[in-house]
């Protein structure tokens, strides 16, 4: 980890051998180092992809066998997945509208005005995050538990719910206040004194400029509920949602159909943030 | 309503606040007191539950009968996330330092692997880690490893686990907090004659090196010593090699920041993580949330359960709170929202 500033000092014939091998090392080695590393994040995401087309022997899609394009072609031929993906699916969407919406209104609260209790909302939102996800499950199934009587609180979608909207809520408030606290305010006075009321305002100046930040949280929050599976596990009773099957499969052997989904989900997202980087390119740049 | 509203503009805040904080008052904060009265519980599922601060007993209780759990899970969080240090600080570094314009898209790599789903990410580690598989076999085949040799089911691939599962929370920080720094520094260092630091980094690295080879030594069961010299080896020739003056007095100390806030983020969820024990160990292996999550969802046995979680939420949040004390938490939230 040589950090080689550039020399100002002539004598460049003159450079040791030393010298040259470090410089050497400097350019290359910490590139190549990088790529390896990328590439060790990337490999168990290459396997699951690779292992969507695989053939296996029994139940089991631990070895490969074959090629085959057949699960492809039938993503959803095991019993209960496509109801599965499609709870995750549900859960991730409205989590995510609803998490956005209280967080942003937070956000604004915090970066807009000066009050006392600002010291203590900043705490409350800080906590969720600093807890461990499993701590979160819990504590809320003690509470399920402890509001009625045997069988207890039916546990559902609903409760999946109202769990993955708490922690996504933290997520979106850090993400929507990083973008408003870096906006120029002299937009909104601007608006203000030319007549506009607080409320037009808000929707002709401050939203438009927030909504990036407001678009991250969103694909921030939806991802981490679709993929949330160690609170959801406290919270879900019989609902199995996409990462419970595959939860619940894991013990049997996981049906190659996993794998399909697993590769479509982040083939898509990959896309769809490709999409909106060439998108914000574009505009960026004046015609 | 805008009257009422230019009437009592010092209202608005707490009227923007209310919806969202009072969900986390009613699912963050009332669950974990209930998780406190929970853990004072007394009774079963068929007997009923009976509340009695005489049950505090079920804290020291649990603390005896699980120690061995908790230990792994210390221990087990303070390997992976040391080694997420050292995998993900010289990545971090390149990334900022040699990324020029591949830098976004480097950055976006980091974070790819959680567009696929957690648990397929670990099932994948099982395929790759296998007795015969893509690493192993080959080892096997030229015949450098007894063919009975494992990973899968030792303390080596759950600790894998957890440090490929929480890598991206070290390396995003630490790039944060590099990135930020101003470059001239280093340059300014080298002209006031920064040079190599000997016998400082060999010293150092050594040193470095026998720390992490002794707590890889204690977590894999290795045989203690020659971890240990092993890792001051190593850890001597890369700090010779790699450390300078420039970096250890400048960079170094300005991305301090980051790599204690990747640290905590690595830490919160190591430690309370069953997945990776669950998939890929063994019974001997089971980290303390492993034992949460029986309690809980197999065994009912909720006061046991909620103690445990209870105290594993208070040592983080001390944790926590020592660093926030020392650092403020800007850090922390930065890396996340990247």
């Amino acid at each position: 980890m040589t950090a080689t500033a550039a020399s100002p000092a002539g004598g460049r014939s003159a450079r040791p051998m030393k010298d040259r091998i470090r410089r050497f090392l400097d350019r290359y080695l910490l590139g190549l180092y990088a790529i390896l590393a990328i590439g060790y994040l990337l490999l168990p995401v290459a396997v699951i992809a690779l292992f969507s087309f695989n053939d296996p022997v029994g139940r089991s899609n631990l070895v490969w066998n074959g090629f085959t394009v057949q699960y492809w072609m039938d993503p959803f031929g095991v019993p209960g997945l496509g109801d599965a993906v499609l709870v995750s699916i549900r859960i991730a969407l409205l989590s995510t509208l609803i998490s956005a919406a209280l967080g942003t209104l937070i956000a604004l609260a915090l970066v807009r005005y000066q009050f006392r209790a600002s010291g203590s909302a900043n705490l409350l939102i800080f906590l969720p995050m600093a807890t461990p996800e499993i701590v979160l499950g819990a504590s809320l199934l003690t509470m399920f538990v402890a509001i009625s009587r045997p069988p207890f609180f039916p546990l559902n979608e609903l409760t999946i719910l109202i769990a993955h909207i708490m922690f996504n809520i933290s997520f979106v408030v850090v993400t929507v206040r990083a973008r408003l606290s870096g906006l120029d305010r002299h937009l909104e006075e601007a608006a203000m004194d030319l007549g506009a009321t607080e409320l037009v305002t808000f929707w002709k100046i401050t939203f438009p400029l927030i909504l990036p930040g407001i678009v991250a949280a969103s694909l921030l929050a939806f991802s981490l509920s679709i993929d949330d599976f160690v609170i959801t596990n406290f919270t879900a009773g019989r609902t199995v949602t996409f990462p419970m099957f595959v939860w619940g499969a894991a013990r049997i052997g996981i049906p190659v159909q996993v794998n399909v989904i697993g590769t479509a989900i982040f083939v898509i997202a990959v896309g769809l943030v490709a999409l909106s980087v060439i998108f914000q390119r574009r505009r960026e740049r004046p015609a | 309503m805008g009257s009422f509203l230019h009437r009592h503009r010092s209202a608005i805040p707490y009227l923007l606040l209310a919806p969202g904080l009072l969900w986390l008052v009613l699912f963050y904060v009332y669950p974990s007191f209930q998780m406190l009265i929970t853990s004072f519980w007394s009774g079963t599922l068929e007997t009923g539950f009976t509340f009695s601060l005489s049950n505090w007993t079920t804290y020291p209780e649990a603390l005896e009968r699980y120690s061995t759990q908790f230990g792994r899970s210390i221990l087990y969080s303070a390997t992976a996330t040391l080694l997420t240090l050292l995998i993900a600080y010289p990545l971090a570094y390149a990334i900022a330092f040699r990324g020029g314009r591949y830098k976004n898209l480097m950055l976006f790599l980091v974070v790819a692997p959680f567009f696929t789903s957690f648990l397929l990410r670990t099932i994948s580690w099982k395929i790759i880690l296998g007795d015969d598989g893509l690493v192993l076999g080959p080892i096997k085949d030229l015949g450098f490893l007894d063919p009975g040799f494992r990973v899968l089911a030792t303390p080596i691939a759950v600790i894998s686990g957890i440090t490929y599962n929480f890598l991206p929370f070290m390396t995003l920080p630490i790039y944060v907090s590099l990135e930020k720094m101003d470059r001239r520094l280093t340059e300014a260092a080298e002209d006031l004659y920064a040079g190599p630091w000997r016998p400082g980094g060999t010293i150092a690295g050594a040193i470095g090196g026998g720390i992490v080879g002794a707590l890889m030594g204690f977590s894999f069961d290795f045989s203690l010593l020659p971890a240990i010299a092993t890792g001051a080896i190593v850890g001597g020739v890369g700090g010779t090699l790699f450390l300078n003056e420039a970096f250890v007095r400048v960079t170094l100390p300005l991305s301090l920041p980051g790599v204690f806030a990747g640290s905590l983020l690595v830490l919160i969820p190591a430690m309370g993580d069953y997945v990776n024990a669950t998939l890929l160990g063994n019974p001997s292996t089971n980290m303390i949330g492993n034992v949460i999550q029986s309690r809980f969802l197999t065994n009912a046995d909720y006061p046991t359960a909620s103690a445990l979680s209870f105290m594993l939420m208070i040592g983080i949040l001390a944790v926590v709170a020592v660093y926030a004390r020392a650092l403020g938490t800007e850090n922390l939230t930065a890396g996340r929202g990247a």
